[in-house]
């Protein structure tokens, strides 16, 4: 029962989805599962906080198997579901076929922050330690400040996996670079490395929910997190091994991230699905500190349209915004 | 100070041998020595009791965070590597270019050396984050990341350190062995031990020649090594100010001109509480010793002229930020302190044969080690507080670095346990070569090998 679970956000952009292309249709199959999953969603987040061992609630919630069927369980007896287990070994290989990339469209971001919030939540990352980074940037005095999203751009030059004395931290076939933390021996050269300020450590023993200290650790998942290692962005492997996107594609409100294969020349937001080539043409696409040489597999569409007066963030990194791990 | 003599015959050469013998044997230590290692040894366990801290919590102790995740730790490894080079170039350099004056200190700068390039090797493993996964560098290390080729450099330096050290020292060791009467079964047993059963034989000799040659002509390309490929560490990122194709010969004089202040302070130390070295450690080494310093610290003048003017000059983008930081913003005070009291003034005083005596010559190579060791922390830190992206969505505690007692705690231990090493050393081994300082001054080969251990 409990493997059939998906703990999966609650997805406006993806809920009413009817897909017309075929290579849309595999990344939106999550979305109708994710509406069907609302519901359990307040009950997992109990499961997760709350480890407390009693025999029976007497609540029950409803929950949907992966083949579609409504069940009604007993809360306490939710568990969370297993990460994807793909061996350190297998984690190595990349998803035979694919080549990843990401375009981010700095004209559609409103700093809507679901896509860090549904990253903090599936990587289980606390508060300080973000993966996926919303930058205000501004170039200029006189121009407006616009928002920029920064995941980990996984180059394809890239200079971390170069400086690896251990080889912990590896690029694959399909673009991903990724980091074997069962490895890592915590020199922090890869994050000196890094041009993009991507790659955040371990300082103190990770807090990791009870449900998922026991997990079996796998670079895909970084599941559970390990003292003194190096950790970053990973597209989310897990996911898109079961064929969908990964979480801060699909929590984000305003379609700013557009994701697919390069192979394909395909990429979707969920919303449209469009040719990357065509894309970057027409929207004059760029990579972040192209100079470098570090070829990244991520995009920028420009900030045009930039929202004037700007409105910034409350109070910039001080009060907490999320933090899914413990609510409730 | 006397002047050096020369023996005439014979008769005197062998008492010279025996006086030198008496005045080299290594004893117990006053009341001093024996507080300065009482103090050593505090400073080390107060580090060692913030290292089982760190175990146990993680670098979290440490001032270290996201974006400056490399802090004095590695400044101080910088540190270590850069004095450790002093070993090949008194032992080496001066040995291959026929320098007359160098016995005496030649094993002084090997003590330094060694003792300095183990606790670099140590506190490196003390900044990993995982230090139980060391075996992992080894089981599978990648040959094109500069730390493996740092390991690899670093532990054959040390190999080629200690044996430069070990070589010349057997026959002074069976001395000991031969000689020291009263002492512990222990002490007794290591002589014994580390001395090889050394006869003092001809053969015995040529053999220690010839090996201490060959391996004066493999540490210099392996001593520019270790700090050259020291410095790739930072020049192989991106970064503003270690993207400099400078690095390398930067960081190379620099630290030939830090071991020399290190040799000063050693040699100035030892007269100090050994009056008899002043019939070996002269004047003349002094003298000697203050003109290599200005030269070498006017090289390092140049290189770091050459590392700071230039890009100061064009002010280039992100290079801009870094260097405003450092020339006028909040490391301006450090950065001037560090240029102006450990370079541009020794090197002015240096110019004056009054300021070449022990007392000033001491002075400025203190002035000379503090400067280099900020020197070093100024290379290491205001470069990672300056990334391409703007400092956001971290906490506030990660925008800046402030090292934390344990942190400052575990580098003074190391620096503490480096000098330990050279004290420990002193009180157990004759600090000067008698069999080389007899060969230069002119006694003759047969009797060093007939009356040496007498």
């Amino acid at each position: 029962m409990s493997e059939n679970i998906e703990n999966i956000p609650n997805n406006e952009a993806n809920s009413n989805q009817e897909s017309s292309e075929a290579s849309r249709r595999k990344f939106l199959k999550f979305g109708v599962l994710a509406a069907g999953l609302t519901v359990v969603g307040g009950g997992l987040q109990k499961a997760f906080s709350d480890d407390t061992k009693k025999d029976t609630s007497g609540k029950k919630v409803k929950v949907m198997t992966t083949d579609g069927k409504l069940m009604e369980v007993d809360v306490s007896h939710i568990k969370p579901a297993a990460h994807c287990c793909s061996s350190s070994k297998e984690s190595r290989e990349g998803i035979p076929g694919k080549k990843f990339v990401m375009v981010i469209d700095l004209s559609r971001c409103k700093d809507a922050l679901k896509c860090q919030k549904a990253c903090q939540k599936h990587h289980l990352l606390p508060e300080q330690d973000k993966w996926l980074k919303v930058f205000k940037m501004q170039e200029t005095e006189e121009t407006a400040p616009y928002w920029m999203p920064k995941p980990c751009l996984h180059c394809d030059k890239p200079p971390c996996v170069k400086v690896c004395p251990v080889d912990a931290t590896f690029k694959r076939s399909d673009g991903i670079v990724l980091i074997d933390n069962e490895r890592c021996i915590g020199c922090r050269f890869c994050m000196a490395a890094c041009p993009y300020s991507t790659r955040v450590f371990n300082w103190e023993e990770p807090k990791v929910p009870e449900a998922f200290a026991n997990a079996t650790y796998s670079p895909e998942t970084s599941v559970p997190r390990k003292k003194g290692t190096v950790e970053k962005c990973d597209f989310c492997p897990d996911m898109l091994r079961q064929g969908k996107l990964p979480h801060c594609v699909a929590a984000c409100p305003n379609g700013v991230y557009y994701f697919g294969n390069r192979n394909e020349d395909m990429v979707t937001n969920g919303d449209e699905t469009v040719s990357l080539s065509q894309l970057l043409k027409d929207k004059a696409g760029y990579r972040y500190l192209e100079a470098l040489g570090t070829e990244p597999s991520v995009y920028y569409l420009p900030p045009a349209n930039r929202i004037f007066p700007f409105k910034d963030r409350e109070v910039e990194g001080e009060k907490p915004k999320e933090n899914t791990e413990k609510k409730g | 100070m006397r002047d050096i003599i020369k023996p005439k015959n014979d008769a005197e050469s062998i008492e010279m041998l025996h006086k030198f013998n008496q005045d080299m044997l290594p004893h117990k230590f006053g009341k001093l020595g024996k507080a300065w290692v009482v103090f050593l040894l505090i400073v080390i366990a107060f580090g060692l009791y913030n290292y089982t801290k760190q175990l146990r919590f993680g670098l979290s102790v440490t001032g270290l965070g996201d974006t400056v995740s490399w802090g004095i730790y590695i400044s101080n490894f910088v540190f270590f590597v850069a004095i450790s080079l002093v070993g090949s170039l008194i032992t080496a350099v001066l040995r291959l270019l026929g320098i007359s004056w160098r016995s005496p200190i030649t094993r002084i700068a090997e003590v330094i050396a060694v003792a300095s390039i183990v606790f670099a090797g140590l506190i490196i493993i003390v900044d990993m984050g995982r230090p139980d996964r060391l075996l992992n560098m080894f089981m599978y290390g990648r040959i094109q990341s500069p730390i493996v080729w740092d390991v690899i450099v670093v532990m054959t330096y040390m190999s080629i350190s200690v044996l430069f050290l070990y070589f010349p020292l057997l026959p002074g060791i069976a001395y000991c062995r031969d000689h020291l009467k009263n002492i512990p079964k222990w002490q007794k047993w290591m002589y014994k031990f580390l001395a090889l059963n050394w006869q003092n034989r001809r053969g015995q000799y040529e053999l220690v020649k010839k090996a201490e040659t060959i391996l004066a002509i493999m540490i210099i390309p392996v001593a520019l090594s270790i700090h050259t490929v020291t410095s790739w560490l930072f020049e192989t990122t991106f970064r503003p100010g270690w993207d400099s194709t400078n690095f390398g010969a930067y960081f190379v004089s620099g630290a030939f001109m830090l071991g020399a202040g290190g040799v000063v302070c050693a040699m100035y130390i030892l007269l100090r509480f050994n009056p008899k070295f002043n019939q070996y450690i002269t004047f003349k080494h002094f003298d000697r010793m203050g003109r290599l310093l200005v030269l070498l610290s006017l090289i390092y003048f140049y290189f770091t002229v050459n590392e700071y003017m230039m890009p100061g000059y064009k002010m280039k983008g992100d290079e801009a930020a870094h260097l405003t930081e450092l020339f006028a913003g909040k490391y301006a005070f450090m950065f001037w302190g560090v240029q102006i009291v450990g370079m541009i003034i020794p090197i002015c005083l240096l110019f004056f044969k009054r300021f070449r005596k022990p007392f000033p010559m001491f002075i400025i190579s203190i002035c000379v080690i503090v400067g280099a060791w900020f020197k070093r922390f100024l290379i290491v830190i205001p470069t990672m507080l300056h990334p391409f992206l703007p400092m956001q969505e971290i906490t506030e505690a990660s925008k800046v670095y402030n090292p934390t007692l344990p942190e400052w705690s575990i580098t003074a231990a190391s620096l503490a346990g480096a000098t330990l090493i050279i004290t420990l050393f002193v009180r157990y081994f004759p600090i000067i070569s008698i069999w080389e300082l007899a060969e230069e001054r002119g006694v003759d080969h047969d009797l060093i090998y007939e009356h040496l251990n007498d």
